[in-house]
Formats: structure tokens, C-alpha cells, sequence
């Protein structure tokens, strides 16, 4: 598929003796919601982490819009276009929401450490459009009301937000968002399922969605992945994948999350 | 407002300063009489102060623990008084032509010599340090620190372990004041640029930060390179006002002495820190007499500090307090 | 050859020292996960402790040989280390077991600081000789080599220790806990190892290998001041990083080779063309480099941070 948005050939990854994830071929077109999922352990943060440099594969190839994006450093890859959320959220504590949107902002700065010092006029400028941009943002997901509040004051599902306004300033193309409903009751995930369908609309953008909530990913990917022990068992549609003997095999006797 | 406004602000500062210290109707270029017993703290202070903000960078807002401060100080010191002393009498020849000026051209030269010379430590300091986390990083820059000591220690043109003394004694309250002001403002307009808060996001959490296309090595070393830039006008500011440096004076107990003042005044507060060096200059006068015991003071503060309040006088949160479990 | 010789004995009994120090830094690491920066004065109060423990048997035993004050002066002084170490850890170290590694260290400094300057403070900074507690004399070994009996002694006793502490982490059941607690902290308190008790046996042991390493080295240089421990302390933690921090036989490999580098560099300075004044500087190049190419140490395994 040389279309593809996203595309992973061959993709393995060892990790001393343990071989996390073996021979993926997998790939997301532009403006496609596709999910990942699969039982504990499986190794879908592992592919999570090769899409975005955290890891480098042992073989296999990573190609993000006809480039080639395998072993490069993760601030490397988010400037291509790939923006993340993070299982445990990781927000900048000590800042501001605010701030939080800012920081993200520095990627496409067109000043850096010289301009910051000297403050022209071009810096000042900047810095306006910088801040108007960030709060428009926080407004979309209605966070500007607290956006010079500290970030550790807002609640779980505000903070969630927040962790996509943050990954969308960075002006990606694919948004990988890591077990966002995490943590959630039932309404808070049908609103988060609203609210992926909408920043993917909105935005424009490809989302590759890893979760362990089968009510989530069910309801609004279009395609889904299936990966057990490091390898793809199965891929189609939600109704697909609901049927597949393979997939209930490998979830067979474990635990699926409920609804809270 | 950037730097063009704050040289503007630092000159006034430094001029007024002067003016109001030393009562002539325009700035004196002698350090005062060593009698003159406050003026003497006053630079100190200054000096202090620079130290704090500059090791703050690193340390407060990027949030990589740097033990060797004195090393760039002493880099700083010891490569102005290289343009002073050891060719101080050629180059004042070459600049007889300035008269009045010529003077002030050459500590000038100096300051900037001692700074750059600095920056380039730090520079090659920040860049193998990268990698490395916490405690490590702080060993390997305590390391940094000792092995610049013990290579000023081991060069005889720098005087070796006898030092170096004869400084010509440049350094006033107006330059140290106009310096301190010019430094602080720098930093503290630096932080909080959206370029700025790049540093306090490596500090909070590197792995979100890099994930949000930030370049954390590019910060880090611009932090160190930074800080050792002012430790090491610091340095020069200090050889030119004690006239007498050696290497042991530059030694890891003086990168504690720096350390206490930004951990006292809070990681990653300019002001917080600025007040901190202040008030342990103070405190650091009044123990004189009894150099053990301002070192066992200085001990217990860090101590109580830690187990307290780890975020200092004014502080900023950062990496101090207790972090919840999972990835953060 | 007899120069080669000569020197790596002098470097073996100043990297038995280091590998004595580095041992503690080890221990500590892996159970704590924290750079005890106050471990290298530790060593320096078991210098001191041995002289004044010297000075306050000597009285009681005219007449016993030689030996058996020795080891009752390096046994006490231990003790007495061992003592410090478990105090130190509980009123300055426990109240911080949850907090970031940081500040822990931060705190290390400060009682570092504490421990020198109160030294200072009670035995001048002057420095005291120490006794001898065992006749030097020079040993004739094969084809001319001269070994001091001191040095002799020292390699003797370390590697006695050594096997001390082997025999306590692997058959003992407080070696077990030691070992459980430095691969899994949850799981080892989960299985009812008692963790305060764990941690300060292991402070206990650490401080006390240290102050063996600080009789040692009074009794080789005969000269102890309260700031001895500062350069050995650091020198010994290289040589624990050196080795592969967390991991006991890379602490005594690490010591033992940073012992006999440091040496080899000053005895062979003329020849290498560096300065004998650049001894100390020896092992912050080794940490430097060694950080930059294999952090996990010589015996290390690299580990990756799970995101």
C-alpha cells in the first residue's frame, strides 16, 4: 500500500531474549480510525513505542508518508507528523494548561534560543499567534475557561483532554492515542468516544487507537488490528473482528474491562 | 524587550548603583577600600546572585543536577584573568589610543572572554552528560568540576596550586550590580518564552517532552552552555575583585555553596533564587569568623530543607516533591 | 619487570581499599537505589575510630601481641561504623524512602558536609598519625620483589572480608532478603521480607566494610584527617559504577582495577607523559568514559526505561 499514511513491513522487535513483537505488517491510511487491540501483554504499547521512536525495531521497516521514520529519535518523528497520548498520563506538572499548549507549540517555532533572547518584533508577534492558537485549541475542547490553571488541578477527564490538545499542537497527521478511556465510567467514555470522532473530523487526521475497552474501540473505529504475542491474528472490521474465531480464542477465559 | 533592553536596564542599574554607593558624580573604575566593609558584601552579593541564577538553569528549570558549577566559574575567572594579567600590559598598549576607555575596553574583553571561554565548558561538559539521569549526572558533573581543578592545578602558566594573584582589581558595584540585573533578566525572560518552557518541560517529564517534538539534548546542552556562561562572568567578576585565585578556591564545596542557594530558594525560581543568594551571603558574613560552623549550618539546612520543604523558599514544584507511581 | 611488579601490589592494596568502599556504594544502591555520598566519611570516622579505640585499649593490653589488638582495633572500629551507619540512615535517609532519588542525594551531601565539618570541629583539621598496629617490615618475595607487610596484610584481610560477605548475601537468609529486596522492593515486602530491618543491615555491613577500608588506609599512609574520606569516597564510587553499580564482585573488580590504573598512571608517569598531580583526576576521566560507553558497568546489564 503505498498510499499508506503509515506503514510498518516486517516489523520485529527484541528485547534481550523476549521477542515483544515479531513480523508486523500493519498500515493506516490518511483520515483512517483504526483500532489495536489484543489481551494484556500483547505488545501493542511496544508498537506504539516503535511508531514513535521510543524504540528502535530489530528489524523491519517504519515509513510514515513515503519516509522512512524506523530508529529515529522521538522529537524527530512528532516533527513528521505523528503526535501521541500517553497510558499514564503525562502532562508537564509543574506548568500551566496553558503552558502545557505552549511547550508543544515549540516544534513549529520559527525562532529559537537567539530570537527568545533578543525579542524583536518578529518574536513578539510569534509569541501572540502562539497563544492565540493555544487557546483556540483549549476552546474546541472547552478548556480555555481554566487554561491558566495548574494542570494537576483539573480532573482525570479534563486531564485527558488536555493530553490531546497538547499532542494536536503539534499539527500531526496520525494521533496515536494510548488507552484513553483508561480509568473512565461509561458516560465518560461514550463523551471520549464523541470526542476521538470528533478531533478525527475535525482535524483531519489518521487515528490509531489502542484500547482495551471493546464498547470503545467497537463504536467508532473503522478498522481494527488484533495483535497476541507480538504477532497480527487478525484484521477487518468491527463486525469482522467480533466474529473472528481466532480473536475470541485469544481473549477466551480473560477478562474483558466492563463498564464501570 | 530582549537583549538590547536588558544591556539598556543593566547599564542604568549599574550606573545608578554606583552613583548611590560610591558618591562620585560619575562611575569609578576602582574596586573601593577593603574597608569598606559593605561594599565589599554588596559585590559579593552580586556575585552570588549571578551564581545562583545561572546554576538555576540548569539545575531549577531544566532540571538536570549540575555539581560542578565552580568549575565554570573557575574556568571564567581564571580565562579573564588570562586577558588582564598575563596580557594585560600589551593589550592595555594596544588600546592606549581609547585614553579613558581603554581601561574599560579591556574588562569588557575580559568578562567577555571569561564568559565565552566558560560557555565552551559547558558546552563540552552538557554534551556527554546527556544521556544520563539524576545521581549520575550530578557524579559525572562533580567530575567535570574536579578535573578542571585539577587541570588548572597542573598548569603552571595559570600559577598551578599556588594560583594566580595580581589580578587588576576591575571589578565594582556598578559592574557586578549591572551584570546581576542583566542576568536576571535574561534568564528570567528566557523561562518564560514559549521557547523557555521548553526547558521546564524536559524538566518535568523528557519522554512527554520529546514526544511533543522537542529536541530535549538540543535544551539540555543550551542549558548548560547557558549557565556556564554567567557562572562564568561570575568568575571573572570575582578574580578582578579578590586579585588572588587558586584552583581549590573553585572546589566542589563552592558548587555546594551555589547548590544550597538554589535549592534554599526554590529549583526553577528566578527570584526565589536571587533571594536566596542574597540572604546566604549575609549568612555567610555573619559565620566568618567560625568557618566550621557556617559549614555545619549549611549542612543541617540542606538536611532539614530536604526532609521539610524540598521546594525551597519560593519555589516551584518541579522535581522535588513526592511523584505518584506509573509512569509519570 | 620488579618496577611492573611492585606496582601492581601497591595498586592491589589501594584497590582492595577502594573495592572495601565501593562494596557499601554498591550495596546501597541496589537496595535503595541512592548514591549514599556520605559513605566516603564513613570511612574517615573508621580511621578515627580505630585511633581511638587504639589509644583507649592500648592501656588494658600491654603485653598481648600485636595481632590480636589489630583485630580487636579493626573488629571495634567496624562495630562502631556499622553503629553510624544504621543511625545515620534512620534519622536522615528513612524519612525519605519515598521521595525522588534527588533530594535523597541531595540530603547524602548535606550529611556528608555534617560528618566532615563536625570532625573538623572535635579532631582539628590537622592530620593525626595513626598507629601502627602491625610491625612494618619488608617482605623478600621471589626474584627480588619487596612487599611491605602492611600492604600484605591489607590484601590479606580484604579478601577475607570479601569472602565474608560472600558467605552472608548468598547463604544466609539476610543475604537473601538483601538480594530480593535489591531485584524487587514490592515483591520482597510482599513476601514478608522485613524492609527497614533489610535496609539497615545493609547500611550496617556497608559502613562497616568501609571502616576496614579506612583502618587499612591509615595504617598504609599512618596520617588520618576529618576530609580523608572525600577523594577515596568519590574514587570508590567510580570504581562501583566502573564494576556495574548494584552488582558485589563488580564493586571488588571495579576497585581493585581503579587501585591498580591510578598507580600504573603515577608510577609510569614520565613514561605515559602525564603528571603525577593528575592522579586524582584518573578516575573521573574512567567515569567519564565509562558512563559514555557502557553505563551499566563492566559486569552490567543495560536495562530500558519502560514508558
Amino acid at each position: 500500500m503505498s498510499n499508506a499514511l503509515l506503514d510498518l513491513r516486517n516489523v520485529t522487535i527484541r528485547f534481550g531474549g523476549l521477542l515483544a513483537v515479531s513480523d508486523l505488517d500493519f498500515h493506516i491510511q490518511p483520515n483512517e480510525l483504526v483500532g489495536l487491540i489484543g489481551p494484556n501483554g500483547a505488545g501493542k504499547t511496544t508498537v506504539f513505542n516503535l511508531i514513535t521512536g521510543v524504540y528502535t525495531p530489530t528489524s523491519g521497516g517504519i515509513c510514515f508518508d513515503g519516509d522512512s521514520v524506523a530508529g529515529q529519535s522521538a522529537h524527530q518523528i512528532t516533527a513528521k507528523g505523528i503526535a501521541r497520548t500517553f497510558q499514564n498520563i503525562r502532562l508537564f506538572n509543574s506548568l500551566s494548561v496553558l503552558d502545557n499548549v505552549r511547550t508543544a507549540f515549540n516544534l513549529h517555532l520559527e525562532g529559537g534560543f537567539m530570537s527568545a533572547i533578543f525579542r524583536g518584533k518578529r518574536f513578539q508577534n510569534e509569541e501572540a499567534r502562539v497563544r492565540a492558537k493555544a487557546l483556540e485549541l483549549l476552546e474546541i475542547f472547552g478548556l480555555d475557561s481554566v487554561a491558566d490553571l495548574p494542570c494537576r488541578s483539573l480532573s482525570y477527564g479534563d486531564q485527558r483532554r488536555l493530553e490531546i490538545v497538547r499532542a494536536l499542537a503539534t499539527q500531526p497527521r496520525l494521533l496515536l492515542l494510548d488507552e484513553p478511556a483508561a480509568g473512565m465510567n461509561a458516560t465518560e467514555k461514550v463523551e471520549l468516544m464523541k470526542l476521538i470522532r470528533f478531533t478525527q473530523e475535525r482535524f483531519g487526521l489518521a487515528v490509531l487507537l489502542v484500547e482495551h475497552d471493546m464498547k470503545v474501540v467497537m463504536g467508532i473505529c473503522q478498522r481494527i488490528a488484533v495483535i497476541e504475542y507480538g504477532r497480527k491474528i487478525a484484521e477487518g472490521t468491527p463486525d469482522e473482528i467480533r466474529r473472528n474465531p481466532k480473536v475470541i480464542a485469544a481473549y477466551l477465559g480473560e477478562e474483558v474491562s466492563h463498564d464501570a | 524587550m530582549g537583549i538590547r533592553f536588558a544591556f539598556f536596564i543593566s547599564l542604568i542599574a549599574g550606573a545608578v548603583v554606583s552613583y548611590l554607593f560610591t558618591g562620585h558624580p560619575e562611575p569609578s573604575w576602582t574596586v573601593a577600600q577593603l574597608d569598606d566593609y559593605l561594599l565589599n558584601i554588596l559585590i559579593l552579593m552580586g556575585i552570588n546572585v549571578i551564581l545562583a541564577v545561572s546554576l538555576n538553569v540548569v539545575n531549577g528549570h531544566t532540571g538536570q543536577f549540575s555539581l560542578g558549577h565552580a568549575g565554570f566559574m573557575a574556568v571564567g575567572a581564571y580565562a579573564s584573568a588570562t586577558i588582564t594579567l598575563l596580557a594585560g600590559k600589551s593589550l592595555l598598549g594596544l588600546l592606549s589610543p581609547l585614553g579613558l576607555m581603554a581601561q574599560p575596553c579591556l574588562f569588557v574583553t575580559a568578562l567577555l572572554v571569561g564568559g565565552i571561554s566558560a560557555a565552551l565548558a559547558g558546552l563540552l561538559v552538557g554534551i556527554p552528560s546527556l544521556r544520563l539521569r539524576g545521581d549520575y549526572l550530578a557524579i559525572v558533573t562533580l567530575g567535570f568540576g574536579e578535573i578542571i581543578r585539577v587541570v588548572i592545578n597542573n598548569t603552571d602558566t595559570l600559577g598551578g596550586a599556588r594560583g594566580l594573584s595580581g589580578v587588576p582589581p576591575y571589578t565594582t558595584l556598578g559592574w557586578t550590580f549591572g551584570i546581576a540585573v542583566f542576568a536576571i533578566y535574561i534568564v528570567g525572560t528566557l523561562v518564560n518564552s514559549t521557547y523557555g518552557r521548553g526547558f521546564l518541560a524536559v524538566r518535568d517529564d523528557e519522554i512527554a517532552a520529546e514526544a511533543m517534538g522537542i529536541n530535549t539534548t538540543k535544551y539540555k546542552v543550551t542549558a548548560f552552555t547557558v549557565g556556564a556562561f554567567f557562572a562564568g562572568l561570575a568568575g571573572a567578576l570575582y578574580a578582578h575583585f579578590i586579585g588572588y585565585i587558586t584552583p581549590e578556591g573553585f572546589n566542589f564545596l563552592k558548587s555546594v555553596d551555589v547548590v544550597v542557594m538554589v535549592i534554599l530558594g526554590g529549583m526553577g525560581s528566578t527570584a526565589g533564587v536571587t533571594v536566596a543568594a542574597i540572604a546566604l551571603t549575609i549568612l555567610n558574613e555573619l559565620l566568618r569568623q567560625t568557618e566550621q560552623y557556617r559549614m555545619i549550618i549549611f549542612a543541617l539546612i540542606l538536611i532539614v530543607l530536604m526532609i521539610v520543604r524540598p521546594q525551597g523558599l519560593i519555589g516551584d514544584i518541579g522535581k522535588l516533591l513526592p511523584r505518584k507511581k506509573g509512569g509519570a | 619487570m620488579n618496577e611492573l611488579f611492585q606496582q601492581l601490589i601497591n595498586g592491589l592494596s589501594l584497590g582492595a581499599i577502594y573495592a572495601l568502599i565501593a562494596l557499601g556504594y554498591t550495596m546501597v544502591y541496589g537496595v535503595l537505589r541512592f548514591i549514599n555520598f556520605a559513605h566516603g566519611d564513613i570511612f574517615m570516622l573508621g580511621a578515627f575510630s580505630g585511633l581511638y579505640l587504639y589509644n583507649w585499649i592500648k592501656p588494658l593490653t600491654l603485653g598481648w601481641p600485636d595481632m590480636v589488638v589489630a583485630v580487636l582495633v579493626l573488629f571495634g572500629a567496624m562495630g562502631i561504623a556499622a553503629i553510624l551507619g544504621i543511625v545515620i540512615e534512620k534519622l536522615a535517609y528513612k524519612p525519605l524512602r519515598a521521595r525522588p532519588r534527588l533530594t535523597v542525594l541531595i540530603t547524602a551531601i548535606g550529611v556528608s558536609l555534617l560528618l566532615e565539618y563536625l570532625g573538623q570541629l572535635r579532631f582539628g583539621a590537622a592530620p593525626c598519625a595513626f598507629p601502627t598496629l602491625v610491625e612494618p617490615h619488608v617482605i623478600q618475595g621471589l626474584g627480588g620483589l619487596r612487599v611491605n607487610s602492611v600492604q600484605l596484610t591489607v590484601v590479606v584481610v580484604t579478601l577475607l572480608l570479601l569472602l565474608g560477605l560472600r558467605y552472608i548475601v548468598m547463604k544466609t537468609r539476610m543475604g537473601l532478603a538483601m538480594r530480593a529486596l535489591s531485584l524487587n522492593p514490592t515483591a520482597a515486602a510482599l513476601m514478608g521480607v522485613n524492609t527497614s530491618v533489610v535496609i539497615s543491615f545493609t547500611f550496617g555491613l556497608g559502613s562497616a566494610l568501609a571502616a576496614a577500608g579506612g583502618v587499612f588506609y591509615a595504617s598504609l599512609y599512618q596520617a588520618i584527617d576529618p576530609f580523608m574520606g572525600v577523594l577515596p569516597g568519590m574514587k570508590a564510587f567510580v570504581a562501583a559504577v566502573l564494576g556495574g553499580i548494584g552488582i558485589l564482585s563488580g564493586a571488588a573488580l571495579g576497585g581493585i582495577l581503579l587501585g591498580v590504573l591510578e598507580t600504573l598512571v603515577v608510577g609510569y608517569s614520565s613514561f605515559l607523559g602525564i603528571p603525577p598531580g593528575y592522579r586524582d583526576a584518573v578516575a573521573f576521566v574512567i567515569l567519564i568514559l565509562i558512563l559514555l560507553f557502557k553505563p551499566a558497568g563492566l559486569l552490567g546489564k543495560t536495562q530500558r526505561e519502560k514508558v
